[in-house]
């Protein structure tokens, strides 16, 4: 496999080419850099709007159309969005939901992923995986309806029950993506641990696990991101709003935040920060994960 | 993506000869020890509790007249029925099949060229990169909270103080532009995980390529046109099949930006089956639910035979 990390191969790509004397080359990178930069601002202008709508007073929300930037800051949005969303609590069920899908499904992915790659040979195994597979192109909408039903009738009305369906409905990607890196890791190195006596769940755990390290990585982050954002399936499932996840209490609180956008704004900014957060200190793994799952 | 055909990998592992079993050439079966099903179990069982069993219980309740609760009795397909004349439904479809090929179409177009442009020699790489992903890490509701707010008082009172006529109204209070709002937004968060896609499909040609290319005497556009347009082919395939899927799954980004407005104008498939919750037709929308879900197994396993003959491994 072509381990195509980005990085890597851009920094190959850096070395002396194309130096033919029509075009000269510097010129034209800063020329394709402006036009990229520009482009770059349909992401960053929803964005500034909504740092500079958070903001600002009532009256200057309203007041034109809305780009200025407010000087003096008026912090006092943030105060009023984190008690009218009651911010903490759900901040708190959020983190709690993404915590147990991101370890579910790291768990029974890489499970299913290793027996299913280790025994392609049995048909059981190479069935399941197109089962498994399969489930990535049926719409959550399709068995919604039952769904919320079973959920109900086993008590999973709740954030477990979110946290539970988020781990399915990730599990085919995140088995995608282990399956594909786990075909290039050499049967050798297991081998050798055999010889030594370990069993399968020792060699799972002691040299299996440990080399799809970069693969946790970047299937955790899109448990994450998934989880995190997600508002269709919870906004069904949890009968019980005060258990509600972010997304959903934004769209709770929209009707009371109608007159005041700063701190609608400002709520939006809240609910947005932990990803952006997350993805800075992150975004390499993104990048290289799925490029590594990607070219074969 | 990764590798699923069953062929290239079983060559991969055991056998060298395509077409013979591997019973026939390694006599003695190895045995699978009870770790590997104990590994399986746990994925296919919640599979087969919270999809397998909810989809085969809603296809027998769409047979029947449940409201959602209380009793019931079979109707046969009278749903079905009932369902292909709906005007509802039908306009439901139609939007939710339309905005699906327009922001297929304008995703791939948009990831293409940032690729194209990413991958060349430029300055500020990483900078741009980094920002160019930035939609796909927030969450779909709020960013349409936020372009709600955008196309409805921030761009009209833009176009007014530059005098631009057509735009002073919102769009999204318009039954006939709301879509491309819809359309805007989602299009705005799905470019960048076409867009990785992309740009590591690009990135693994190695560069030698082009320069051998070069040296022959061939143009940038040749190159482009005999080197990276083959290449890309695959990858536009597997974008379409992926965005396909999230897009005809339309939900919190509409809820977000129109709630279904102006009337009913962007009200997709998954919303009118939602309402089964709420309306009293259960069993109804069970039955819209179907017939969705063989709608996106007729487009996945189309898409899937376009893959497999193109040669691209998914």
């Amino acid at each position: 496999m072509v381990t195509a990390d980005p990085a890597t191969v851009a920094a190959a790509s850096r070395g002396p080419r194309r130096r033919t004397p029509s075009q000269g080359p510097r010129t034209r990178g800063w020329g394709l850099t402006a036009l990229l930069a520009l482009a770059s601002l349909t992401v960053l202008v929803p964005l500034y709007f909504a740092v500079v709508m958070a903001f600002k007073t009532p009256e200057q929300a309203v007041a034109g159309t809305g780009f200025a930037l407010p000087w003096p800051l008026n912090w006092a949005s943030f105060a009023d969005a984190w008690t009218l969303t009651g911010f903490p609590r759900a901040f708190a069920v959020s983190v709690l939901v993404s915590a147990v899908s991101v370890a579910g499904c790291l768990l029974l992915a890489s499970w299913a992923s290793y027996a299913i790659v280790r025994n392609w040979d049995r048909r059981l195994f190479r069935y399941s995986y197109f089962y498994l597979l399969a489930a990535m192109f049926i719409p959550f909408p399709v068995v919604a309806l039952p769904q919320v039903k079973l959920t109900a009738l086993l008590s999973l009305d709740n954030p477990a029950g979110v946290a539970l369906l988020h781990v399915m409905f990730q599990l085919s990607f995140s088995v995608l993506l282990y399956s594909a890196f786990l075909r290039s890791i050499p049967l050798e190195l297991e081998e050798s641990a055999r010889m030594d006596g370990a069993s399968t769940w020792q060699v799972f755990w002691r040299v299996v696990f440990p080399l799809l390290a970069p693969m946790n990585a970047t299937v955790g982050i899109f448990a994450f991101l998934a989880s995190w954002n997600d508002f269709m399936m919870p906004s069904l499932i949890t009968a019980d709003q005060s258990l509600q996840t972010i997304p959903v209490v934004q769209k709770i609180f929209q009707l009371a935040f109608s007159t005041d956008y700063n701190v609608a704004f400002a709520s939006y900014l809240m609910a947005m920060a932990p990803t952006i957060v997350v993805y800075v200190l992150a975004q390499r793994w993104v990048m290289s994960g799925v490029t590594r799952g990607a070219i074969k | 993506m990764a590798t699923t055909s069953p062929h290239r990998s079983r060559a991969r592992g055991r056998t060298a000869h395509p077409g013979v079993t591997l019973t026939r050439t390694r006599p003695p079966r190895r045995r699978v020890d009870a770790v590997s099903y104990l590994f399986l179990l746990p994925a296919l069982a919640l599979f087969t509790i919270f999809i397998t069993l909810p989809a085969l219980v809603g296809a027998v309740i769409s047979l029947t007249d449940y409201v959602g609760y209380g009793e019931w009795e079979f109707i046969g397909l009278a749903n079905y029925a009932v369902l292909f004349t709906d005007p509802n439904v039908l306009h439901a479809y139609g939007f939710t099949l339309g905005f699906s090929v327009v922001t297929v179409v304008l995703v791939n177009v948009v990831a293409l060229a940032l690729a194209l442009g990413l991958s060349a020699k430029i300055k500020l790489k990483t900078a741009l990169r980094g920002a160019f992903f930035i939609p796909m890490v927030v969450s779909g509701i709020v960013i349409a909270f936020v372009f709600n707010y955008l196309l409805s008082s921030s761009l009209p009172a833009l176009a007014s103080t530059l005098g631009i006529g057509w735009l002073q109204e919102s769009i999204l209070a318009n039954p006939d532009l709301a879509w491309l709002g819809v359309v805007l937004v989602t299009a705005w968060q799905a470019v960048p995980s076409a867009l990785i896609i992309y740009l590591a499909g690009l990135l693994a040609v190695p560069e030698e390529v082009y320069e051998a290319a070069a040296l022959d005497g061939a143009s940038a556009w040749r190159r482009f046109a005999s080197i990276t347009l083959p290449l890309v082919a695959g990858y536009v395939v597997i974008n379409t099949v992926l965005g396909f899927k999230n897009f005809l799954n339309a939900y919190d980004i509409i809820v977000g930006l129109t709630d279904g407005g102006p009337g009913t104008s962007t009200r997709s498939v998954a919303m009118t089956i939602f309402t089964g919750f709420t309306s009293g037709d259960y069993a109804y929308q069970m039955a819209n639910a179907v017939v969705f879900f063989v709608l996106a197994v007729v487009i996945s396993v189309l898409q899937l035979q376009i893959i497999r003959r193109r040669g691209v491994s998914l």
